[in-house]
């Protein structure tokens, strides 16, 4: 039997009950119980606004909504056909989030923030698991890998390997136990791309794991999730436990005899993690201290298996390369780097946050078409990319495409996709200390060029910005430098001189004005500034000195303030708090 | 890293500790596995904890100190009630999370990694949270508290209290 409407009715609230008789009742009264079916919900999306009801396939929603209400929409809406405005649900005013830019491609975040990532089924309603029933029913693993090859994907995790290559080893090594990994451990500061796609689209991610690990012939896989992402960790255990109820994980995976599954594991807050070797050491409960390579995971792996690893986006790409076909993905791009990659944009830049672009879009495109500008029409000055590992790149350099091997050339990296943007207010040797800190504390300590040169770096770099620096420290941080990055076994070391190298390159005047002249141009080095209030200006309403931490700030309501020079830490909060701009920085 | 304390194994905890062990003693690297486990559950792990996790798990008391030291999130001491984690990434660093880290200290009178002395706050340093859209960021036990200025701070705190 079918019905002309449908209404349904969701049972929160205590009149639910109530407002249904009332719906039937009338519903009988007028004959059209042939007509209407009534439906009981759970809810309709506003269980706050009790009771909810939803008649189909007008699609129109009541809320608030009492027994008499119920009968009034019954000979409103249903008989006369007429629904009943007032008692309509109205989407709350809120201001429209500002629309992606036309620049942006989304194939990796296609389904961010559209899907319910704790729902499987809202995934499979996007073609989730199709790329993965075709690979198993229709797919040799050759096939596989020759698509993965025609895509041009390479590993969007920083060093740009070729995924089908990487692939490929893993399935020409011997061996019955084999691993997948996922490198989850997105550590560099100011990235946080694959928290997203983790967060949002964690079946993508799964998807693209089982099909790797059909390719290679692996039966077990690992998550590895920074300890730093509990609700990424959270989602991901969600939707394993969906996708096994599902049949998609487990035995006999859609009756092709493959049995594969996969576990979660955190980390604890150690960045060298994020280094292959190290993260594999740290799922067999070790240290996460890199080991050499060769020999390669692809050889050598997880407990001595054979193993691929590859970063969450790089795996999130495989449903799509698989169901639109190798060719699409490799349309996009550039000759090299084919397809989209995802970028954190952070700093001082107007509209921060995740984008994902086509490879080759110049930087120029990414700050000011996508990301909005600087903040407050400020300079730009540079953009860093690539984490701890990477360098800056200057405003010469504007107009470079955004590729792996055009960012290496000018001395930075691709990265994860960190991008963080600075400005005129940004001291370059204060970042350099800044990356140079971040390193020192996050090296394993094994190799000493890295653990001990790491710090001496540090010592000139703080020393520089405190107004200590002297002649010819440039040169032994060039020089430094280079030892670090033979002398090192895995990419912490050997990108870990990399943002000083690049600044000393593109700023060496900002590093000679400090260390000659004890000034610091952007005016951030503590040490080589000093804070006055200029008492013309000063209002006297004592915010500075109520919000100074050190209380250097000194002088009655109404009338100028003064700082105590011998006393400011130079935090710069009197700046930030006073109304009228009183406080200046020399 | 904090300072070990040195309490001795308490029932419940050995309790927790049973509990946890045998879940997952017999996966294959097990050892960190344990180890976050106990810290989730009981906040920290106390040498008295390692000692009693490296018997039961045969494996030598070295390598689980070894573990623990080597990864920034374990602790061996109890923290405060409330965790502040003020964040140090890049992006909260040129946005100014060092002056937040100076307003916390000045307002809780303890440095960075020291708890107070009503064991309400322990304040703490991270490097980026994955919020930097948002920055500077500081995180509060598990909320993140984006575009944080100096002068919010003692404002925020109170919530906590």
């Amino acid at each position: 039997m079918t019905y002309r409407a449908q209404v349904l009715v969701g049972s929160a609230g205590e009149k639910a009950p109530a407002v249904e008789q009332a719906l039937l009742g009338k519903i009988k009264e007028l004959h059209l119980d042939q007509e209407i079916q009534v439906l009981e919900a759970s809810t309709l999306g506003h269980p706050e606004q009790p009771v909810e009801i939803a008649v189909y396939p007008d699609g129109v929603h009541y809320v608030n909504v009492t027994p008499a209400d119920a009968e009034v929409i019954v000979t409103e809406h249903l008989y006369k056909g007429r629904p009943v405005e007032p008692l309509r649900y109205r989407e709350p005013q809120v201001e429209p989030l500002p629309a992606p830019s036309t620049k942006e491609v989304r194939v990796v975040l296609r389904n961010v923030g559209k899907i319910d990532p704790e729902n499987i089924d809202d995934y499979i309603a996007e073609d989730g698991y199709q790329a993965l029933a075709k690979v198993l029913t229709e797919m040799k693993p050759e096939e596989v890998i020759a698509e993965m090859k025609a895509s041009g994907l390479r590993g969007r995790g920083g060093a740009g390997f070729p995924t089908w290559l990487k692939w490929q080893f893993a399935r020409n090594s011997p061996g019955d136990e084999k691993y997948v990994v996922c490198n989850g451990d997105e550590g560099d500061p100011g990235a946080f791309m694959n928290r997203r796609v983790l967060e949002g689209d964690p079946h993508a991610v799964i998807e693209g794991m089982i099909i790797a690990a059909y390719v290679i012939g692996a039966h077990q896989g690992y998550f590895y999730v920074r300890a730093e992402y509990p609700i990424a960790i959270r989602t991901l255990r969600v939707a394993i436990k969906q996708a096994r109820e599902y049949g998609l994980l487990g035995k006999d995976i859609f009756g092709s005899g493959f049995d594969f599954d996969l576990e979660v594991r955190m980390g604890a807050g150690a960045f060298v993690c994020g280094e292959e070797t190290a993260l594999m050491r740290s799922i067999e409960g070790e240290r996460g201290m890199p080991t050499t390579r060769p020999p390669f995971p692809a050889v050598s792996g997880l407990w001595g298996k054979p193993t691929n690893i590859n970063n969450v986006e790089t795996y999130a790409n495989v449903p799509q390369i698989i169901m639109r076909g190798g060719q699409w993905f490799a349309s996009m791009g550039t000759e090299k780097s084919k397809g989209t990659k995802t970028f954190a944009i952070a700093g001082k830049v107007k509209r921060t946050g995740l984008i994902e672009v086509p490879l080759g879009i110049t930087v120029r495109e990414v700050v000011y078409d996508v990301g909005g500008g600087i903040l407050d029409d400020k300079k730009f000055k540079a953009v860093q990319t690539g984490g701890p590992m990477g360098g800056c790149i200057p405003e010469q350099f504007l107009d470079l495409p955004v590729d792996y091997e055009t960012l290496a050339s000018v001395g930075s990296i691709m990265g994860s996709g960190g991008f963080v943007v600075m400005d005129e207010d940004t001291c370059m040797v204060d970042i350099a200390r800044f990356f140079m800190e971040f390193v020192q504390d996050e090296s394993c300590g094994k190799c000493t060029p890295c653990r001990v040169g790491t710090r001496r770096m540090l010592e000139i770099l703080t020393d520089i910005t405190e107004g200590r620096g002297q002649p010819g420290d440039i040169e032994r941080l060039e020089k430094l430098g280079e030892y670090i990055k033979k002398g090192s076994l895995c990419g912490l070391g050997q990108g870990a001189p990399n943002p000083v190298l690049s600044t000393i390159k593109f700023f060496r005047e900002e590093y000679e004005a400090h260390i000659n002249d004890k000034k610091c141009p952007a005016k951030v080095c503590r040490a080589l500034i000093e804070y006055t209030i200029e008492a013309e200006e000063c209002i006297g309403c004592t915010r500075c000195a109520r919000n100074c931490p050190v209380d250097a700030i000194t002088g009655k309501a109404r009338e100028p303030h003064v700082i105590d020079p011998t006393v400011c830490i130079r935090c710069g909060i009197c700046q930030q708090v006073c109304p009228v701009g009183a406080v200046h920085v020399e | 890293m904090t300072v070990a304390t040195q309490e001795e194994l308490t029932l419940e905890q050995k309790a927790v500790l049973d509990e946890i062990l045998a879940e997952n003693r017999d996966k294959s690297g097990a050892t960190m596995l344990v180890l976050t486990l106990t810290q989730e559950r009981l906040g920290y792990v106390s040498p008295a904890m390692q000692q009693y996790l490296s018997q039961e798990m045969r494996v030598p008391l070295s390598h689980i100190y070894g573990v623990l030291t080597f990864y920034s999130f374990f602790r061996m001491a109890p923290i405060g009630q409330h965790k502040i984690n003020v964040c140090l990434g890049t992006a909260c660093y040129v946005r100014g999370g060092p002056s937040l880290i100076e307003k916390y200290q000045q307002v809780l009178g303890i440095k960075v990694g020291e708890t107070t002395e009503d064991q309400q706050f322990t304040l703490e340093v991270c490097r980026c949270v994955g919020a930097c859209s948002q920055a500077p960021v500081v995180m509060i036990d598990d909320d993140i508290i984006g575009r944080m200025k100096p002068q919010n701070v003692a404002k925020t705190l109170r919530k906590y209290k």
